[in-house]
């Protein structure tokens, strides 16, 4: 059973991090140096806490596997970070980016952590604008802001449909600066494949160099994990190719628990799937919702017609219909579902009949396309290049896709997991956003994450270790962790089968998104579980990795990876199994109202679910922490 | 319907640059490519290359992606002589088989520059862009230390000029375009979207001093001025900035020359 003490600090919800603050444990200034301090990836997260740690005098080592910090995904985010500055002047405060926060996330996300995030939310967008994040302004100098889903004041900062990028360059720049100054390691194309465990303490990693195929061990006094979420365990997501689950799940089979895995965001607007040869799938920002409208046919004969001449009577505007108060703006979770139940009404649109039209004739109208241009031209020109359609003359196409995962390591208020001195940041970890995350709240956690919280949580760690007491990377814990790596890829090489990884990823992904997709039920679940578990066994016995350890080799990477994603699927559909009750990003259909919304179990299950591995072929442990609401009363979540 | 999806499916021969390591020799090698979608992307039509290749336990074509919308940089693929294909303003990642005629031959080669050593077949260290800005493309602002967002107004034209420059995604198409392999755009972007802001003032000097000297030195050569960069660019960054980074790195010499620096050193109670 593992020790899942969330330390919480007691008092008020609105003193707890002031008051934490005050009494965590401090590492003198002179001693900071004597410690060293692993951050695994570079994207918001990890970026800003490296460069944070370094600033504050840890000596620092930062390891990516790509060729540049500044290719992590976060530099795909589109939309915008939300900051609770209340610069519009329309009523926004840090009590209400909370309560957005948690409601969004159907009342499974911790209060405190939530509202710590509220509240250093507005230290961020100071921090980004400090470092020179070209945020969108207005003709009077001053910050301009949009609209999201979920929200009904308008807090979100955006630098054009480029604000994960901008995001990503400021930290990015922050970490090169304390790279150039030598107060970090960069350690680029090595990707973490183990990590080290000794007295039950995470000590250090085991990384390949994607290069030479050589083996390394780092030693260090804590490490961090910032590696991003697990998304394209389902193969087709808007996640970047690359991105991955070995480093949290590597982490998982060392200890540390997996906190509600299969909590997944499917994004309502993407753009749809065209053929099976498909790698990635694209995601046109939630800001569009701004301005574009959403509907249907109302009649299924209609489908198949050419948009334009279908006249405003005979659309189904069903976001607008349904949810009359947030309309276009509801949370990502309700809007995905609702145009599934207008497909399966066979009232799609598109060759494949998975489809939903997001139409700006109406604010082309109002704003004049070169006013539309403005907003959200860059995003009009992904969605020709991909389509070969122009979305100003004709509505865009789009259905929902995997786009996040709220699921990841479990971790107290420190962002420590239970496996003391392995931290976990960003998307990487469960603690924030509930069962469903609100559209420009990624952004936000991963920041806060690095640049507000770590600097000072890791101290109350550190402080109770012992300068230079880490242990030399001659211990038996990196033999061993190094040995289990080495076997691994030799039995991946060695199995020498006929089909290449990708037909296994493809097949795993198929699996998930059938079974513990938007829509989930016992029996899809059971008979998911079964079929995991066939397809690690084929993988392992024929899959076919060309060439060698020892050199740069695409094959390879894809193969541990792919591995590690069909073991977490498992596990994923474990989780969306015993979650009797539908929430957020889960819904189970034996737990709906008869309106088809999420029907929630807060009796049984306003709790967290954190896996704990118990060793190969056995199944996992689950364990409990108890969500209690103070501050907020746990309701049905309506958007009507 | 209004965009059919099922268009006739064309095929391809591709030359593909294959070279095992950074020692080794390298050279062209045909593949066929046949019955592909034309909505398909230039990768997902290597991706299923690749995976025949590795059915029949042969070493997959490396190249380097990673987002596969245009943002991340990683693709970095000479198509046909020109970096990132025969589209303006897009990255390799969005270049779609449409764009070629059934029966094409198309040759693929990585960025080829002295400060972009190939590690393998289409892939290249393009590390000398991360030693560039960790010599100065930054504003040095410690977490904890900044003031309100909107203490210091930003005129908005300014803002949206910083933003163009900003948009960089630091690929070295600029590079691969330039018969000098000249970094000059990438350098000057970094430095007018900083130098643009009034919170890059401070550094501004510094700025553009060491990031230019780190690019001199890393082997990139010198611009000519005839554009072929921006040409390239998939975010179509002007040329513009590079006149506007010459005028910085002009100003900040002669200052570093008459400039007083202060003698006084560190200490104090």
């Amino acid at each position: 059973m593992a020790n899942l003490d969330s330390r919480i600090p007691p008092g008020p919800l609105a003193d707890k991090w002031r008051k934490h603050k005050a009494d965590i444990k401090l590492v003198n200034p002179a001693n900071k140096r004597k410690y060293e301090v692993i951050v695994v990836g570079a994207g918001l997260a990890g970026s800003s806490a490296a460069s944070s740690l370094a600033d504050m005098g840890y000596k620092v080592k930062s390891i990516v596997f790509h060729d540049s910090p500044r290719r992590a995904h976060s530099i795909a985010a589109q939309g915008g970070i939300n900051a609770a500055k209340n610069y519009q002047n329309d009523g926004d405060s840090v009590h209400r980016l909370f309560y957005d926060t948690i409601k969004g996330g159907d009342y499974r996300a911790r209060e405190a952590n939530v509202h710590r995030l509220a509240e250093v939310s507005v230290n961020i967008i100071d921090q980004c604008v400090a470092q020179g994040v070209p945020f969108a302004r207005e003709y009077g100098g001053l910050l301009a802001n949009r609209s999201f889903g979920g929200a009904q004041v308008s807090r979100t900062f955006y630098a054009r449909g480029q604000t994960g990028q901008q995001l990503l360059l400021g930290a990015y720049s922050a970490l090169s600066r304390t790279v150039g100054q030598g107060l970090v390691e960069l350690i680029t194309q090595h990707e973490m494949v183990d990590l080290v465990v000794v007295d039950g303490h995470a000590k250090g990693v085991i990384t390949r160099d994607l290069v030479t195929g050589q083996l390394h061990r780092h030693a260090a006094d804590a490490v961090i994990l910032a590696t991003g979420g697990y998304g394209n365990v389902f193969n087709l997501s808007t996640y970047a190719r690359g991105s991955n689950t070995t480093a949290i799940w590597r982490a998982y089979k060392r200890g540390a628990c997996f906190g509600n895995p299969c909590y997944t965001q499917i994004h309502p607007t993407c753009i749809p799937v065209s053929g099976d040869y498909q790698s990635k799938l694209t995601l046109m920002s939630e800001s569009l919702r701004n301005d574009g409208r959403i509907w249907v046919p109302k009649r299924k004969e209609d489908c198949g017609k050419d948009p334009n001449t279908i006249p405003d009577e005979d659309r189904d505007y069903f976001l607008e219909r349904i949810y009359p108060s947030f309309g276009n703006l509801a949370p990502r979770d309700v809007s995905s579902r609702a145009a599934k139940r207008m497909c399966d009404e066979g009232r799609g649109v598109g060759e494949t009949g998975l489809g939903v039209y997001l139409d700006f004739s109406h604010a082309i109208k109002r704003l004049g396309e070169a006013g539309v241009r403005e907003r959200y031209g860059n995003l009009f020109d992904i969605y020709h290049e991909i389509t070969n359609e122009n979305a100003y003359r004709t509505p865009m196409r789009i259905y929902p896709a995997v786009h996040y995962t709220m699921g990841g390591l479990w971790v107290d208020y420190n962002l420590m997991s239970n496996v003391p001195g392995l931290f976990v940041l960003g998307e990487a970890n469960f603690s924030d956003h509930g069962a469903n995350r609100l559209g420009a709240s990624a952004l936000m956690q991963g920041l806060a994450d690095g640049y507000f919280v770590i600097p000072y949580t890791i101290g109350d760690y550190l402080a109770g270790q012992k300068p230079g007491s880490r242990p030399s990377t001659d211990a038996p814990a990196f033999r061993q962790a190094e040995e289990n790596v080495a076997s691994q890829v030799a039995r991946l090489l060695g199995a020498k089968g006929r089909e290449p990884v990708n037909h296994y990823h493809r097949r795993l992904g198929q699996l998930m998104w059938t079974h513990c997709g938007m829509a989930r039920t016992r029996a899809g679940l059971e008979q998911a579980i079964q079929e995991i578990g066939a397809l690690r066994e084929e993988f392992w016995r024929n899959v076919s990795v060309p060439g060698s350890a020892g050199s740069l080799n695409q094959a390879l990477e894809r193969a541990g990876r792919v591995a590690d994603f069909i073991e977490l699927g498992e596990l994923m559909c474990r989780d969306a199994l015993t979650r009797e009750e539908s929430c957020g990003g889960h819904f189970r259909e034996e737990h709906q109202y008869p309106d088809g919304e999420c029907k929630r179990d807060d009796t049984n299950f306003a709790h967290v679910a954190a896996w704990e591995f118990q060793g190969e072929g056995k199944v996992p442990l689950r364990n409990v922490e108890p969500l209690n609401y103070e501050a907020v009363k746990m309701s049905v979540r309506s958007y009507k | 319907m209004v965009a059919s999806t099922s268009s006739k499916l064309i095929s391809v021969t591709l030359r593909v640059w294959r070279q095992e390591g950074p020692a080794a020799e390298g050279r062209f090698v045909e593949y066929k490519a046949a019955n592909l979608n034309p909505n398909m992307s230039l990768l997902e039509m290597l991706d299923v290359v690749n995976d025949d290749l590795e059915r029949r336990g042969e070493d997959p074509i490396a190249f380097a992606h990673d987002c596969r919308e245009g943002i991340c940089g990683t693709c970095s693929l000479m198509i046909d002589g020109k970096p990132h294909g025969p589209h303006r303003g897009v990255a390799s990642c969005q270049t779609y088989m449409r764009s070629f005629e059934d029966g094409a031959v198309i040759t693929l080669e990585p960025f080829r520059a002295r400060p972009f050593p190939v590690q393998k077949d289409l892939i290249c260290d393009r590390s000398a862009f991360d030693r560039i800005q960790q010599a100065g493309g930054f504003i040095t602002a410690r977490a904890g230390s900044a003031c309100d967002a909107n203490a210091l107004p930003v005129p908005k034209g300014a803002a949206d000029l910083a933003m163009d420059a900003a948009q960089c995604i630091g690929c070295g198409a600029c590079v691969a375009a330039c018969k000098n392999s000249s970094a000059m755009l990438f350098v000057a972007a970094k430095v007018s979207h900083l130098g643009l802001l009034p919170q890059g003032q401070a550094e501004r000097d510094r700025r553009v001093l060491g990031m230019v000297s780190t690019m001199d030195e890393a082997g990139f050569g010198n611009c000519s001025n005839q554009y072929e960069c921006s040409a390239a660019c998939p975010k179509l960054i002007s040329h513009d900035f590079i006149a506007r980074m010459n005028r910085d790195y002009l100003a900040a010499s002669v200052r570093s020359v008459f400039q007083a620096e202060s003698q006084a050193a560190g200490g104090g109670a």
